[in-house]
């Protein structure tokens, strides 16, 4: 029975696929059945999101954009893609989230490797469903002409642009969900406006594809513009707010810590200073505070994200090697914290 | 296009609708991990994944996210999830969805926590092992069976080896039994964390550093830990030395401490069997950090230690002044351990014939060189109440 409804949904992606691909002119429609459908499309191209998977050109309504300080992966160029159905508009919440509509559709592509050597790695959607977000991960085949979906997540070895030889992994769907849940329910966590460049904004207001200008939008800086002249703490506040608030927030998934690294938390308690370890198990290191104003050698905090040991790294999930200028301004931050 | 594809759409949709449950079988062997984690996520309400007897070789953490699934194993002993060669994930197994039942397997060698149900209401752990098989060290995971933020826990018939923070840690829950445990070599065998309605019985806590422990942490999102009893539990011989990594609150636990309460507001502790444990039996305290919270209450409240079998113990305490000490309570300390804090009158309560003794501290963080240690001296209770506490029935039923 339930292998039957597999294979139904199989084949109707499948067909629908086909004939996505068989009315291709110049930019065929998204396939709109295929967000907000019951079934996990067995490969990317099942939805239509791009003219050009290879190239990442996007079809029509699928907007390219990018994020001001964005979560670190190993390195991973990522290519962002937010797609509109027809008609449909993204809606500014002040800088939180902006609303997307039932029907819309997030898409990452990640990639290493520069110019001509560029190689697909994967491809992860959110889809905005009825009953809510789907988050789905799909790896690109050796070919790179089509991803295939990976329910169960992965792993490659690859090289990182910082030339280190790791194991990549591919997170399963549950994993998607582990970072992406807030009080158990599956959200989007990057297009924030305050995270978002007026410039995009600007462009999506123009394009009728967003409401309006939200006050607060945009204050989180420019992490490539960063140099050891700019003040740490504020890119120290919003690199902890992308790479790690997601779960170290209340209703997050690592909200028992009692940890909370959101960009907005004003309380130096909550976000580490002079806190204790709860859980953390080895992973404190053998300190005693989550951040030790003044001390980065003996905050816990800096120990577990300059950390490549499962058990110990932080983040759990989406790196396996560190990340060396993450870990220096951190490091700058607490060491002129008073 | 789109009619097909709406007709496809209703297609699928009718079949989604509730069906009889379903077994899946897993087996161990190539390409366990991707095969193990599809069964985990494809699995609807209802299903049971019967997991094979052998041993599941595993790269990465699994994780399960569907309400009412069974994961069923050949046994403890037969079903084995091999973590030794884990590359990521926090944890080896984690549950955050509801009422799931987790039966009859091991996890072996996590490289965090064993199993983590998090936010996963109405979960049962029945015969699962979890160990570290190196024996004790510092570098073992944290935590072997590991609910939080959850109401409705059952822990029964488990076996946790080798955790360097808690062999079963429950934390920041409600409504919650474990019974009938075996907890060895960890260095706290069985923790009760900022819980509430914690019935901890017949369970065996042997070669810890700590048997039993009841704590209330501050600034954590659920606070307020009480209404817990401590009841029927064999606490033996808990002598392993501390190996907890430095910086956790275990790490202070002594070497020998049978039952450790530590904050908390209504902790019941009676008709357990104690035996060997070299520091105290029993040690009732106040929580001994700095804190800021202001939501938090540190003392030790409406502690009840009633009739307990309390065998040879105390005689090698692991506390400065331990000659001393000795000496004048005629080679070894009576079996109840408490600092003597008190907020009010609602401190330490003990049973007719309950014997022990009390540094005579009088506030919260004080330094132990203040110290004044003397005999307690507690009228004793003729009687008390305590609620009943524990899972619930429900869950109990579907136990059977």
């Amino acid at each position: 029975m339930k292998r039957g409804r597999g294979l139904l949904a199989l084949a109707c992606a499948t067909f629908s696929g086909a004939l996505a691909q068989a009315t291709v002119l110049e930019s065929a429609p998204v396939n709109d059945a295929a967000i907000t459908g019951t079934a996990f499309p067995r490969v990317l191209s099942a939805y239509g999101f791009f003219q050009d998977g290879r190239a990442q050109e996007p079809a029509a309504r699928v907007y390219p954009y990018a994020l001001n300080t964005p979560l670190w992966s190993d390195g991973a160029e990522k290519l962002r893609f937010i797609y509109l159905p027809d008609g449909a508009r993204m809606v500014a919440d002040g800088e939180g989230l902006l609303r997307l509509p039932v029907g819309a559709a997030i898409i990452k592509t990640f990639a290493f490797g520069e110019g001509a050597d560029r190689r697909l790695i994967e491809t992860r959607v959110l889809l905005h469903r009825a009953d809510g977000w789907v988050a789905l991960p799909y790896r690109w085949n050796v070919e790179q002409t089509e991803a295939a979906l990976a329910l169960a997540g992965g792993r490659l070895d690859l090289v990182t642009p910082a030339g280190e030889a790791i194991s990549y992994a591919i997170p399963n769907k549950n994993q998607c969900k582990t970072c992406h849940s807030k009080d158990g329910q599956v959200i989007p966590i990057g297009p924030k406006a305050r995270n978002l460049s007026v410039r995009w904004m600007g462009d999506m207001l123009a394009a009728g594809a967003l409401d309006r200008l939200p006050p607060g939008g945009a204050t989180m800086p420019m992490w490539a513009g960063y140099t050891e002249q700019s003040a740490a703490a504020p890119f120290a506040r919003a690199y902890l707010d992308v790479n790690c608030a997601h779960c170290h927030q209340p209703g997050g998934g690592a909200s028992n810590s009692g940890l909370d690294l959101r960009w907005e938390q004003g309380d130096a308690y909550a976000i580490g200073v002079m806190k204790r370890p709860v859980a953390a198990g080895r992973g404190a290191g053998g300190h005693d505070f989550s951040i030790l104003p003044g001390a980065p050698e003996a905050s816990i905090l800096l120990y577990r994200m300059d950390s490549n040991d499962p058990g110990v790294a932080m983040p759990e999930l989406g790196r396996s090697s560190v990340d060396r200028q993450g870990v220096a301004v951190v490091r700058r931050w607490i060491a002129e914290m008073k | 296009m789109s009619k097909l594809n709406l007709l496809c759409a209703a297609a699928v949709a009718a079949l989604a609708m509730p069906l009889a449950a379903e077994v899946h079988r897993v087996e161990p062997g190539q390409g366990a991990q991707e095969r193990l984690q599809e069964a985990l996520i494809l699995a609807q309400a209802g299903d049971e994944i019967v997991l094979g007897e052998g041993r599941f070789v595993l790269t990465d953490g699994l994780s399960l996210d569907v309400d009412g699934v069974t994961l069923r194993g050949a046994g403890m002993d037969k079903t084995v999830l091999d973590f030794t060669g884990q590359q990521g994930a926090g944890e080896g197994l984690l549950v955050t969805s509801d009422n799931v039942t987790l039966h009859g397997f091991a996890v072996e060698n996590a490289k965090g926590d064993g199993i983590k149900s998090k936010g996963a209401d109405m979960i049962i752990y029945d015969s699962i092992r979890v160990e570290w098989t190196s024996g004790p060290k510092a570098t073992n995971g944290a935590y072997g069976i590991y609910p939080v933020e959850s109401t409705g826990v059952l822990v029964v018939r488990s076996k946790v080896v080798g955790a360097s923070d808690a062999g079963i840690y429950v934390g920041q829950s409600r409504d919650i039994t474990v019974r009938g445990n075996l907890v060895e070599f960890n260095v706290a065998g069985i923790e009760i964390e900022n819980s509430r309605n914690a019935l901890v019985t017949e369970n065996i806590a042997t070669r810890n550093t700590g048997g039993l422990l009841v704590f209330d942490l501050p600034g954590l999102p659920v606070m307020n830990g009480g209404n817990v009893i401590l009841r029927s539990n064999v606490v033996k011989d808990n002598d392993t030395p501390n190996f907890a990594p430095p910086g956790n609150i275990v790490a202070s636990v002594r070497r020998g401490t049978g039952v450790l309460v530590m904050a908390n507001d209504g902790v019941l502790i009676e008709d357990n069997a104690f035996e060997g444990n070299a520091t105290a039996h029993v040690m009732v305290i106040a929580y001994t950090q700095p804190y800021d919270d202001p939501r938090y209450n540190p003392y030790a409240r409406n502690v009840i230690v009633g009739p307990n079998a309390f065998g040879r113990g105390g005689d090698d305490p692991q506390i400065d002044g331990k000659d001393a000490l000795l000496a004048a309570f005629g080679g070894s300390l009576p079996p109840v351990m408490w600092d003597g804090i008190v907020e009010d009158d609602n401190g330490l309560r003990i049973a007719e014939g309950v014997t022990g003794w009390t540094l005579n501290l009088s506030k919260p963080g004080q330094s132990l060189a203040e110290a004044q240690p003397g005999p307690l001296t507690l009228t004793p209770l003729e009687s008390w109440a305590f609620p009943e506490v524990g899972a619930p029935a429900e869950l109990e039923a579907r136990l059977k």
